[in-house]
């Protein structure tokens, strides 16, 4: 006979409400669990998107996501020729500010060579890029469909592809163009003084032919850190390795957000072990005679301990259940990424699992103090 | 009326004092009390004369500060507990009624009597089908199902008396049984507890204000100020 359960199924109502209101705590953290791996899964995305072995960025900087980086496109030529190296492409990354249907559009515009690397990974819908000038392929998050047309600087672009998943640690999602669109709009999105230099003919002497990085990719048991070696001779450029640049990402870019959120989390689930042992707290002060007639009857301080325990972690884990249900019902209507691993749920049910026994303890203690004697006596 | 039959309770010298100093209150001093199987006694006296801590004494609840108690043959007190397992003495020996059933609120009238044979480690099935028969013995057993909040005073209190017998304890304590009945109640749960008394070999010690039912019982005790007075006052 579980004295637990029946308990429960006695006081189902109010049992069912504590634990809808434990789930929307529960539905909190896992939100931001969510939210803390999109970012990370975003910012890494974005990096692992081009399958890049080695970046060449501008000497003394670790761009091109973390820091500007700028260099002149002819890298990629001298980069190719490197031992090793079986291809290289240039790449530019720029955030801009766009319009369309009659909102503002903010996307991440990544300039690539089409047949080298720097491309979207995989086509969800529509086609890569075929045109030279004025295709876009787009992450869904943009709201674009195939065939819409956007306007990026002087230019309309026609949506022709669709990507899945690719965005920049802020959350801005990715548009793809050719490498020549994307230096383009990066002068005709320059400060106005600037174009007017331009106009002068002043412009004519600091060269548009720049990219933010060279991607190279290695042949396989090529020297990865001979090339980087290498690369690193001429003085004007440096290199990262793809672990590097994913380093350089998850310590310096996501950083302090991954510290905030950790701190958010640690704050939620001391509330959420603080609200738990108070339910079952008060769970345990409002059966006190009960106890005490348990008690006076025979029962063992486990039969009670197990009473209060199991109410406490079916407690912890309904709500659990719930919050998880209710998260997954919502998540994609975040409007950033919210990626939950089987793996994050786990954990958040081993860690609720141990704060319900903590939390228990309160009412534990108090059920262990309960004189059998109060049973007798009004 | 003399009578052969064997003792259950058997008190020797039993004193209790709370606090110490100033403060020292004596409870119960020099108690000297036996009950036999069969016999049906009840503890009187005012507020504060003792009644609840023998009770509670007697039900190995609290320790007497000197003395001796033996419970069913088997001395368990000697100026200290010779038991280490309280509750399982409890368990197997001594059965309780409460002056307002106390019966669990989440456990249907079966389950509750059924409750105390689990706990002794009987098997589930075996419990129900003793619970059943002794709700039917008392008369309850077509409410088996109720919970305890669908039952009246009496039927509540009829499950709470099935529940001290689960175990085939040979004595029962009761802390006032019939002080939450009407008059005419209280007699059917009196002659209950007699008919108990007598069937199942078991003694019945209760604790009660209610003069009604004094003449159900076969001895009256008077405790006041902690003393018992004289002789227990046979019932005729």
């Amino acid at each position: 006979m579980n004295l637990a359960w029946r308990d429960v199924r006695h006081n189902l109502f109010r049992f069912v409400l504590t634990c809808l209101g434990l789930s929307l705590l529960m539905a909190v953290v896992l939100a931001m669990i969510g939210i803390y791996n999109g970012l990370v899964a975003d910012a890494l995305n974005i990096a692992r998107a081009p399958k890049a072995d080695l970046w060449v960025v501008e000497a003394g900087t670790s761009g091109p996501f973390a820091e500007a980086s700028k260099i002149p496109a002819g890298t990629r030529d001298a980069v190719a020729r490197l031992h090793g190296v079986v291809e290289a492409g240039s790449i530019t990354y720029q955030t801009v500010e766009a319009s369309h249907a009659g909102r503002a559009l903010r996307l991440y515009v990544i300039g690539h060579e089409p047949g080298r690397p720097g491309g979207p990974r995989a086509i969800a819908e529509g086609r890569a890029i075929g045109r030279s000038h004025f295709e876009i392929v787009a992450d869904r998050k943009t709201g674009l469909r195939l065939g819409d047309r956007i306007r990026l600087g002087r230019n309309d672009f026609t949506v022709v592809g669709l990507v899945e998943d690719v965005m920049n640690s802020g959350g801005d999602p990715a548009a793809f163009i050719t490498l020549a669109d994307a230096q383009v709009l990066q002068s005709q999105l320059a400060p106005p003084a600037q174009r007017v230099q331009e106009a002068r003919g002043a412009g004519l002497l600091q060269s548009a032919d720049t990219v933010a990085a060279v991607i190279a990719r290695l042949e396989p048991g090529a020297n990865l850190a001979g090339v980087a070696h290498t690369v690193r001779q001429w003085k004007h450029l440096g290199a990262l390795t793809q672990a590097e640049q994913e380093a350089v990402l998850l310590g310096s870019v996501v950083d302090r957000a991954k510290r905030q959120i950790g701190l958010f989390l640690a704050i939620l689930l001391t509330v959420s072990a603080v609200v738990i042992a108070l339910i079952i707290y008060t769970m345990t002060m409002e059966k006190l005679k009960q106890i005490a007639t348990l008690k006076l009857i025979g029962a063992s301080d486990r039969t009670i301990v197990g009473l209060i325990v199991q109410q406490s972690l079916a407690l912890g884990l309904v709500g659990w259940s719930f919050g998880l249900m209710l998260i997954l019902l919502v998540k994609d209507y975040f409007p950033r990424r919210v990626v939950l691993e089987p793996f994050n749920a786990a954990v958040l049910a081993g860690i609720i699992v141990v704060v319900c026994i903590a939390a228990s303890g309160l009412g534990v203690r108090a059920a262990l103090k309960v004189d059998p004697a109060t049973a007798i006596g009004g | 009326m003399a009578s052969p039959r064997t003792p259950l309770v058997e008190i020797e010298a039993v004193s209790k004092h709370f606090g110490s100093g100033s403060t020292r209150v004596d409870a119960l001093r020099g108690i000297d009390l036996t009950v036999r199987q069969g016999e049906v006694v009840a503890l009187l006296g005012p507020s504060g004369s003792g009644k609840t801590t023998l009770l509670n004494i007697i039900g190995c609840i609290i320790p007497a500060t000197e003395g001796r108690l033996t419970l069913d043959g088997e001395l368990v007190f000697d100026g200290r507990w010779l038991r280490g397992d309280l509750r399982r003495l409890r368990l197997d020996k001594i059965g309780f009624i409460f002056q307002f059933h106390n019966l669990l609120p989440f456990l249907n009238a079966r389950d509750n009597v059924a409750l105390v044979l689990t706990l002794a480690g009987r098997p589930a099935a075996e419990a129900q089908r003793r619970a059943q028969e002794l709700l039917d013995y008392l008369e309850v057993g077509h409410r088996a199902a109720a919970m305890p909040a669908l039952l009246s005073g009496g039927e509540a209190q009829r499950v709470a008396i099935a529940r001290a017998l689960a175990n085939r304890p040979r004595i029962i304590l009761a802390d006032e049984p019939t002080a939450a009945l009407d008059s005419k109640r209280a007699g059917i749960v009196m002659d209950l507890l007699r008919k108990v008394a007598a069937e199942q070999e078991a003694c019945i010690v209760a604790v009660t204000h209610d003069e009604k039912i004094y003449d159900r019982f076969d001895k009256l005790f008077h405790l006041r100020d902690g003393v018992l007075e004289d002789q227990a006052e046979a019932v005729a």
